[in-house]
């Protein structure tokens, strides 16, 4: 398979930090997969995922986007051919649904047949009625909705790689669940290359080919979720994993025999 | 007071353009130095708080003391009210504008990045469209302000509906000090109206974009 994004011994440290953000880290993410980085606040993992559409610069190391060193390509253009969706989703609120998702289609100069087009397609593919939403402004879209439109309009111009940080992080526990659902159609669906920051060990388990486990700037584990669960690499993943199936035993435990949860991790 | 209107035209017509000259001199003066000057102490919010608080304190100055300390280096006319004018809306103006950069959501900004806009879209189609209603608001108090304090210039020969009003209450002429007052309210009407429009046009200019 090919490679999408390679790390080479890359390293960052933030001004008037005593310590690495990210020490010396190399790896590499293969092309159509979605990878899911797991650590707690602090981890490294969202200064990872910046470093790769150059919203951070790493100190040392190198970074590869399909086989092309990143330092050396021009940041915007870099930007145009990732996906890139964050928590606070956004969406520009003096734009009407339509005309973010067309920012970068528009600003790469389509024709406006065609940005209609993939505007519709889009929304359909995130399943609000492009005749009832086309129009709207995001203030008049619940939270779930305006990161459905986040999602569409990072997939607009067709990315090879989507960047996601914490997208799901502010929404409610069942719109995440059919969020994420409809991420993982997405993803099949057009199989581009995804990293998908989290600090939900359920959803990191739910969403990822493999998981990229991080704590204090470097990797702890990079593997599949079922190697993970099987062999855990360290004391850290160990208490990781320990902890899912502590509070998902708590769960059942508290309540009236009936399952209450899908198992993921136990 | 029509009759005085049609008897005398020359005496409220004059100083009516007068008055609109003075102010719109003063406006468009005052927001291309205020647009400068937020552009360059922007990106620093040390110096922002600096030289709004030197603005603010230059502000608090009352316009007669003002027009009085600037005689000697400008001398009497409208090029000293003007100065004035213009010094005074750099306070309001130039508070507005950094309030109205400093009004976005940071988030709305790195997602443009991310997206991969370069500096010059992200300013023209993100920032300035969601500043813009915080500008526009400083702008109708400027206009508004600028009209009022433009009467006082009066007593340094800068001519304007201040002529009509100081010799109004000079000659206890009623009709006069109605007049200047009558103007000056419709001039910041006016001007408010227009300000109003502009910012319809801003707006729709952006979401069609």
């Amino acid at each position: 398979m090919n490679t999408a994004i390679e790390f080479k011994s890359v390293g960052k440290r933030f001004p008037k930090s005593e310590h690495d953000a990210v020490s010396n880290l190399s790896l590499t993410i293969s092309d159509g997969e979605l990878v899911t980085i797991l650590g707690t606040s602090g981890c490294g993992k969202t200064t990872l995922l910046k470093m790769v559409n150059r919203i951070y610069e790493p100190d040392s190391g190198q970074i590869n986007f399909y086989g092309k060193p990143i330092n050396e390509m021009n940041p915007v253009k870099l930007r145009r051919e990732i996906g890139y969706v964050i928590q606070q989703v956004g969406l520009f609120p003096h734009m009407s649904i339509a005309d973010n998702i067309a920012t970068v289609p528009k600003i790469l100069g389509w024709d406006k047949n065609r940005i209609s087009a993939r505007v519709d397609e889009l929304l359909e593919l995130i399943e609000l009625d492009p005749k009832e939403y086309r129009k709207r402004y995001p203030r008049q879209l619940s939270g779930g909705q305006q990161q459905r439109v986040g999602l569409a309009r990072a997939l607009a111009a067709d990315p090879s790689l989507m960047l996601l940080d914490e997208p799901f992080g502010a929404i409610d526990a069942i719109t995440r669940r059919s969020l994420q659902d409809e991420l993982l159609k997405i993803h099949r669906k057009f199989g581009k290359t995804f990293l998908f920051v989290t600090h939900d060990i359920h959803e990191a388990f739910r969403l990822g080919d493999r998981i990229l486990i991080m704590d204090g700037g470097s990797v702890q584990q990079y593997a599949k979720p079922s190697e993970i669960l099987k062999n855990p690499a360290n004391d850290f993943v160990e208490r990781l994993v320990s902890s899912a199936r502590q509070e998902e035993i708590e769960w059942n435990a508290g309540g009236d025999g009936n399952d209450r949860l899908s198992h993921p991790i136990s | 007071m029509i009759d005085y209107l049609i008897q005398y035209p020359d005496y409220i017509i004059v100083p009516f353009l007068e008055h609109l000259k003075i102010t719109a001199i003063t406006m468009l003066l005052s927001c291309l130095i205020a647009g400068l000057v937020s552009v360059l102490i922007m990106r620093s919010k040390v110096l922002s708080n600096l030289v709004v608080g030197m603005f603010s304190a230059v502000y608090a100055v009352p316009s007669l003391a003002l027009f009085a300390m600037l005689i000697p280096f400008l001398g009497l006319g409208e090029r000293t009210a003007i100065f004035v004018l213009t010094v005074y809306n750099q306070y309001i103006l130039v508070k507005n504008i950094i309030a109205g950069f400093q009004s976005i959501n940071p988030a709305i900004i790195e997602a443009a990045y991310g997206m991969g806009m370069s500096d010059l879209q992200i300013f023209f189609k993100v920032r300035l469209p969601l500043a813009s209603p915080i500008i526009l608001a400083g702008m109708k108090v400027a206009v508004v302000s600028t009209i009022g304090i433009a009467t006082i210039a009066a007593t340094i020969n800068a001519g304007g509906l201040g002529t009509l009003l100081f010799d109004g209450l000079r000659t206890q002429n009623m009709v006069k000090i109605a007049w200047g007052t009558l103007l000056s309210s419709l001039l910041a009407v006016g001007a408010n109206s227009l300000l109003n429009l502009l910012e319809r046009k801003v707006q729709k200019i952006t979401n069609e974009n």
